[in-house]
């Protein structure tokens, strides 16, 4: 199949494109971030801009993976909305004019929000939650909900809606890969919630059982059970370093602390916990790595820094 | 530094772990992983620091007496529903206490949290390690369909809002609990807790200061220090009922189910605070007097 990847460059939609190419798909990846020696066919054009589109036409292919969204940690501003969410709809306007038959939206499990009162294990039809604790989460909640709009208003279209847990691995790349990359990892004092994370290579195959399959709808994608902060940067060989809230609201961006929009505390007070049932039914997808297995593979790619 | 500091704090902690404790742990049937965490993030490590703190209230401080803990199922869903009693959480603490130490295998008892200890730093994180998830339907029918023990107080937080003089009474039930049960056809093992009033005499609650400090009340009593006094606190379990239904009748008929769990925990009351007082227990099957007469017919729903 003919499959096109916008955010190519990306580093878990690299693992993707490398895969599917594998397998003997035809891979063409989108993305304004260079990506030198692409082992695919690569375009390095912004989604948004006419060029991409030209590809789209040029084309014709049965299968986009849409992966060209950003957080908030990695871009900061009014430009990531606009990539979010005028990204996603160029993305699912391209397919409804050039004859996509399954448009799957690679997004991510932070939808839900962290709240004192957000349950564990979330199901797929539940609003989000404590957006006015995190507005920088609102353009991707955004893009999540208009992605989903297209299973009715386009059904010849067939779209799938993926929210991710956190992934670690070899890249290091994403939001808690990044988060505790250092020697020491701060915490909020009295506070250690449930993270969720799935082994890059099993996002890969889910994202590979989602072209498979095509099941169409909203699901939540999940690996092993979730674990405490604090135990996730133990095993990773690093230090929590617990911080009084009030503190670290001032040390953020500061003496070698990572910057962090002040809302993205609540999701190192408060779990973001998924359910991930219905997408296991629906594709067979199971995860290969368990959660040990997964922070080990993270912490021999990247040991603890000297 | 602060590592190290931190380690020896926990290994002074280990070191005094009830041995009894870690050895009832070890044996929960609960899914740990080799982290000892399960899918709920309960922690075995903070289990056994936890239990061997409320074991040495339970025996030493409360001089628990539990009855009947033969009808609490061994294994699979159940729902135990009883009575708020004192105006801090010690009855919850105590009815978990009850089924770890008294058990055959001993069983973990998750209750539903108040909302607002999430959001306080220490007590939500060890509330989570513990098992003690925050009260929301969705965690209370998930646990069931794990097939876990759920530890319900059916008067919230109207029920530790109870004056010394209210002790022994019941406040308004809410309905549901009665409703999932009978969605996931689980057992309800009525339990009553009595001596909480005694160790805990609240006197007042002071609603307006609770509000400043991000809590439903704050109880008072006549000498001052909110700490529960020694008083023996007993833990009585009745015989598991089963109701049959879908979860999605009538409030009427849900109200009936709820009224025969209340009337079973008012009655093991009635009896427990006849026995305290040295007085015969009075017959099985006597009208429960411990039920407060309800205002009409108007009800809270959910």
């Amino acid at each position: 199949m003919r499959v096109i990847i916008p955010g190519a460059s990306g580093a878990i939609a690299r693992k993707v494109a490398v895969r599917l190419a594998g397998e003997g798909h035809e891979v063409i990846g989108v993305d304004r971030r260079p990506w030198p020696d692409a082992p695919i066919e690569f375009h390095e054009v912004d989604v948004r801009k006419r060029g991409a589109e030209e590809v789209f036409r040029h084309a014709r292919p049965e299968v986009v993976v849409h992966m060209a969204t950003v957080t908030s940690l990695v871009m900061p501003g009014e430009e990531r909305t606009q990539i979010n969410l005028g990204g996603t709809r160029a993305v699912f306007e391209y397919s409804r004019a050039y004859g996509v038959q399954h448009c799957i939206f690679v997004g991510r499990h932070t939808f839900y929000g962290a709240g004192p009162d957000s349950p564990l294990f979330h199901l797929e039809d539940e609003p989000p939650l404590a957006l006015d604790l995190f507005p920088e989460l609102a353009d991707l909640v955004a893009a999540d909900l208009f992605a989903a709009t297209a299973l009715w208003r386009s059904p010849q279209l067939a779209t799938t809606v993926l929210r991710a847990c956190y992934t670690l691995g070899t890249t290091g790349h994403g939001t808690l890969a990044g988060f505790i990359r250092g020697k020491h990892v701060p915490m909020v004092m009295g506070f250690d919630p449930l993270f969720q994370f799935l082994h890059e290579d099993d996002l890969v195959e889910a994202i590979v059982r989602t072209i498979d399959r095509r099941p169409r709808g909203v699901f939540n994608v999940a690996g092993p059970q979730p674990l405490p902060l604090s135990y996730i940067v133990r095993e990773a060989a690093r230090t929590p370093v617990p911080v009084p809230e009030f503190i670290l609201e001032r040390l953020i961006g500061r003496f070698g602390f990572p910057t962090l929009p002040k809302g993205a505390l609540t999701h190192i007070k408060f779990p973001v916990v998924v359910d991930g049932n219905a997408f296991r039914e629906a594709t067979g997808f199971e995860h290969r790595h368990g959660e040990i297995d997964t922070i080990a593979t993270f912490r021999h790619a990247f040991p603890r820094p000297a | 530094m602060r590592r190290g500091s931190l380690r020896g704090i926990l290994g002074l902690l280990d070191l005094r772990i009830d041995k009894e404790v870690r050895n009832r742990v070890d044996r929960l049937a609960l899914p740990f992983d080799a982290l000892g965490l399960d899918p709920f993030g309960i922690s075995r490590k903070h289990l056994r620091i936890a239990l061997t703190a409320l074991a040495t209230l339970y025996r030493h401080y409360f001089s628990v007496e539990t009855r009947g803990v033969g009808h609490v199922p061994t294994r699979g869903r159940a729902m135990l529903v009883g009575n708020h009693s004192g105006g801090v959480a010690i009855d919850g603490a105590m009815v978990i206490a009850s089924c770890l130490l008294e058990m055959d295998p001993p069983r973990l008892a998750q209750g539903m949290v108040e909302k607002f200890i999430g959001r306080l730093p220490f007590l939500g994180e060890w509330a989570s390690r513990t098992g003690q998830l925050t009260g929301l339907p969705e965690h209370a029918e998930r646990l069931l369909e794990a097939e876990r023990l759920l530890m319900v107080f059916p008067e919230g937080a109207r029920g530790t809002a109870k004056l010394y003089r209210e002790r022994n009474s019941l406040v308004e039930f809410g309905s549901g609990f009665v409703r999932l049960a009978l969605k996931t056809r689980a057992p309800i093992v009525p339990f009553a807790v009595l001596g909480g009033g005694e160790s805990f005499p609240t006197i007042a609650n002071a609603y307006k200061l609770g509000r400043i400090l991000g809590v439903p009340y704050v109880p008072l009593v006549a000498y001052g220090l909110p700490i529960p006094l020694p008083a023996k606190i007993e833990i009585q379990y009745a015989a598991p009922l089963m109701f049959s239904g879908t979860g999605n009748e009538d409030d009427e008929m849900v109200f009936g189910y709820v009224d025969k769990v209340k009337e079973t925990i008012a009655r093991m009351l009635t009896a427990g605070a006849r026995r305290r007082r040295g007085e015969p227990e009075g017959r099985e099957g006597e009208r429960a007097s411990a039920v407060l007469p309800s205002p009409g017919l108007a009800r809270p729903g959910g």
